[in-house]
């Protein structure tokens, strides 16, 4: 039977990465980009400084962006409302014919 | 799957739900004539008499389609899915809320859902068009939305709706997957799904419409937006 301790692969299979890891991986890739992009100066440098603090603004004005966005087409449903008391009366008629004590709480 | 052979077992947990339990039973039975299920009542001890309208209710509807199966006092929800699991002889499991929030209607979806594309979990979201809130002010919105933003961005869920617990599942896979929870309240719910989604098992979602009528009693204040974030966090370090 196959152990964990004697194929450390399985161990890797077993325990994928961790979200957090991910995340920092990717953080990783585009640190190394900036760098790349600081040494080869296809950009001039006191630009490419500020890339970093574009980046998180950017992604905070997305975020409050899909947030805006999402409250303004936020599904609502008040008609559900009223079909459920209409559900409600109807249980409530059959269950007290049953028998059911269906007095209030 | 044959769909014949299918049999649903919807877990209940409930406290203090004396009129609710009586009037999703009815509703349950209503939405899933052609269906065999067993609903399984986990009641935590409720002082309301709870579990005397569930005695009435086997009496009308047979004691092999609901089950009461009691616990001392308030134990929390996740340790109810488990308890509600070792009693449940269907091959497919059913969470959902006592109070009506969830509507037994969407459960013929769920259902369809599944055999349709042979999932291992159905979540139901309400964040989707076909889906929807009755009920919440623009405050409590507000917080949902930016909740499920900062989830999508840093978490990656692999579904819209985060904290729903309106769910169906394969047996085995709530088995396999509840095991490894240990968050409690809804950061549980949480963790369930998104340990899922890691396990890389197929999850589909169907529109379900939320009707908060106990909203103003439980309010969503600071406390519950810093375990939300918590939550957030040990996620994203542990899954």
């Amino acid at each position: 039977m196959l152990v964990k301790s004697e194929l450390p692969e399985l161990v890797f299979i077993a325990n994928p990465m961790k979200h957090v890891l991910k995340l920092l991986s990717l953080l990783v890739v585009i640190s190394a980009l900036w760098i790349g992009l600081l040494q080869a100066s296809i950009i001039p440098q006191s630009h490419t400084w500020v890339l970093p603090i574009y980046f998180i603004v950017s992604l905070g004005c997305y975020g409050l962006l899909m947030v805006g966005v999402g409250l303004m087409r936020f599904p609502t449903c008040p008609q559900e409302a009223l079909l459920l008391q209409q559900d409600i009366a109807e249980a409530k008629d059959f269950l007290k014919q049953k028998g059911v004590d269906v007095g209030s709480d | 799957m044959d769909a014949a052979k299918n049999k649903y077992s919807i877990i209940v947990p409930t406290y203090n739900e004396r009129l609710n339990i009586a009037l999703i039973v009815y509703l349950i039975f209503k939405h899933l004539p052609d269906e065999d299920f067993e609903i399984i009542v986990v009641d935590d001890g409720s002082p309301d008499g709870t579990q005397e309208i569930v005695k009435q209710l086997q009496k009308l509807y047979g004691e092999d389609r609901i089950l009461l199966r009691p616990r001392a006092k308030k134990l929390g929800l996740g340790t109810a899915y488990i308890h509600g699991l070792k009693h449940a002889s269907g091959n497919f499991v059913v969470i959902m809320d006592a109070d009506l929030s969830h509507h037994p209607k969407y459960l013929p979806s769920f259902i369809k859902k599944q055999l349709e594309t042979g999932a291992s979990i159905v979540t139901g979201t309400r964040y989707v068009t076909g889906g929807g809130v009755h009920g919440w002010n623009l405050m409590r919105k507000l917080t949902s939305r930016g909740a499920n933003v900062l989830a999508q961005t840093f978490l990656w869920p692999g579904v819209s709706d985060l904290t729903g617990s309106f769910r169906l599942y394969k047996k085995s896979v709530l088995e396999d997957v509840i095991s490894s929870c240990v968050s409690k309240g809804y950061v549980f719910q949480m963790e369930m799904i998104v340990r899922a989604s890691r396990k890389g098992y197929h999850i589909e979602e169907v529109p379900i419409t939320f009707v908060d009528r106990v909203f103003g009693s439980s309010k969503l204040g600071g406390s519950e937006i810093v375990e939300y974030l918590k939550g957030l966090v040990y996620l994203m370090i542990t899954t």
